[in-house]
């Protein structure tokens, strides 16, 4: 491992460990599994799926709706934050190569953003375990992976905006309008062009599956609804195109593929352009 | 007879220039910095100096030419930066330890921290006593002692000082620029002050920048003392 890269790693994973907002963001999410526990969620039952799937469903729900926002405005203001903060003028008159910068700080924050959010899943399987309930281990481990797929996904996002923003509120404003859009495309906007414009169905589906957040919602339903019944004709489509497995795989690879295509382009502009 | 030393260049830029929003900051500017010179590199604020000295630590893209130890400063800036010792205006808010921080740069100038330490405590920063503070807790005139102790420390070839004494108190300030005015006599060193008076008997040669220009380049006398 590069000196320079290993170096602005562990910098900026102390930077986080020292910052308020990141025990907040443990805490909330640990908290939350804790509190999915007590109020006896693993009896309830959706779809026919009772203790720790359920629980885990509902978690990963949520981070559906907390993560994607929540990496992008923390992110959004991490390169561009740094110029605006004097950090960069500084930190790049030392022998760190720009690139050793970039993939340091994206890889640090991947780090602190995601742990926090495996080891609550984790703590849900060990508690599951030590209550004697049955571990859904396909689930976990899908889990897993798209929770990482999904953070890699909107950093890589979030660290292209950073590079081209000019100021922290311009990064946050546009970090804050594409996860509208990207909601708004996930049923609304997708539904209105099909009304409208009649538009060809098989093409709006296919425009919605490039959009990470719906893939990640459908990669989610697919293991515990197969049929994927509660996407409605939509599951048809997406069915009949691919099979469940490739869907599986998809809904991992596409959103890191495009974390790494974001973070790629970001890494390419910021070794071209004005640093400060 | 004596054997002239041949003096190299260390820093050459040839119509040097760089336009922020089409407002050209820097025109058409050059001149050379040459080993064993101490400059005083002043003007008023915007005249350019920061820019001139971003541009020769690589975190600007320009036009024209620039060639720092016979490098592009952009394409070879790891290779240069492990020869430059640089001391900003404004201490960077970092919210690391100090302890982290001395880590953090023995790792990447293979200097042992105690070098750095040492330089700290002989500029009168009780840097023991902070080692658990955040860099970002600590006072103007210690976070400088601590960035100027990073600077001098790796015993760099090219030493960049931003006005490094703004924030030091008068005893830290005397032995400050002590150590500077002992430092290797083959290194350049360009110190950028507002402060003319404060630097005269540091610097061999003083370069006033207005408006994106050099406007004077006066090799001063040598000193006496």
């Amino acid at each position: 491992m590069a000196t320079g890269f290993k170096s602005i790693l562990v910098l900026d994973l102390n930077q986080s460990l020292r910052s308020k907002g990141f025990w907040i963001y443990s805490i909330l999410f640990g908290g939350f599994v804790a509190f999915m526990f007590l109020s006896g969620i693993t009896e309830t039952q959706i779809i026919g799926f009772v203790g720790l799937g359920r629980l885990m469903v509902t978690f990963m729900q949520v981070c559906m709706v907390i993560i994607p926002i929540y990496v992008l405005i923390t992110v959004v203001r991490s390169i561009v934050g740094d110029k605006e903060s004097n950090v960069m003028e500084y930190m790049l008159s030392l022998p760190v190569s720009l690139s050793d910068f970039y993939w340091g700080k994206f890889i640090a924050k991947f780090i602190v953003t995601y742990i926090p959010l495996f080891v609550s899943l984790l703590g849900a399987v060990i508690w599951g375990t030590i209550t004697s309930l049955d571990i859904p281990w396909d689930m976990f481990a899908l889990y897993s992976f798209l929770l990482a797929a999904m953070v890699f996904c909107f950093l890589g996002i979030g660290m292209f905006i950073s590079v081209y923003a000019r100021s922290q509120e311009m990064a946050i404003s546009t970090a804050f309008v594409l996860w509208l859009l990207l909601v708004a495309f996930i049923d609304l906007l997708l539904m209105g062009m099909l009304l409208k414009f009649r538009v060809n169905p098989s093409l709006v589906i296919g425009l919605g599956m490039l959009n990470p957040l719906q893939v990640f919602r459908v990669g989610v339903l697919v293991l515990f609804d197969p049929k994927l019944t509660v996407m409605g004709p939509a599951a048809y489509f997406v069915l009949d195109t691919v099979s469940r497995g490739v869907f599986i795989v998809f809904s991992v690879v596409y959103p890191t593929l495009l974390g790494f295509l974001f973070g790629w382009l970001g890494n390419r502009r910021f070794n071209r352009k004005d640093i400060i | 007879m004596m054997e002239k030393k041949n003096i190299q260049t260390v820093i050459q830029a040839t119509r040097l220039s760089k336009s922020f929003n089409k407002v050209q900051v820097l025109k058409e500017l050059s001149v050379d910095f040459n080993e064993g010179d101490r400059i005083a590199l002043i003007g008023q604020n915007g005249a350019g100096k920061t820019t001139l000295i971003r541009c020769i630590l690589g975190q600007y893209v320009y036009d024209g030419q620039l060639r720092v130890l016979d490098k592009n400063p952009r394409s070879k800036r790891v290779d240069i930066l492990k020869e430059v010792g640089f001391v900003p205006q404004i201490p960077p808010p970092l919210k690391i330890t100090v302890k982290e921080l001395l880590r953090f740069f023995s790792d990447l100038s293979n200097v042992p921290k105690e070098e750095y330490v040492d330089i700290a405590e002989k500029l009168g920063l009780e840097i023991k006593n902070s080692y658990n503070k955040p860099f970002v807790a600590l006072s103007g005139g210690m976070k400088q002692k601590l960035l100027v102790s990073f600077a001098l420390g790796k015993k760099p070839a090219i030493l960049l000082m931003d006005e490094p004494s703004a924030n030091l108190d008068p005893a830290a300030r005397e032995i400050f620029f002590d150590y500077l005015s002992k430092y290797n006599k083959e290194a350049l060193l360009v110190l950028s002050s507002h402060r003319m008076a404060e630097i005269s008997g540091l610097v061999n040669r003083v370069v006033e920048m207005d408006f994106g220009r050099i406007v004077l380049d006066k090799v001063l006398e040598p000193l006496k003392n």
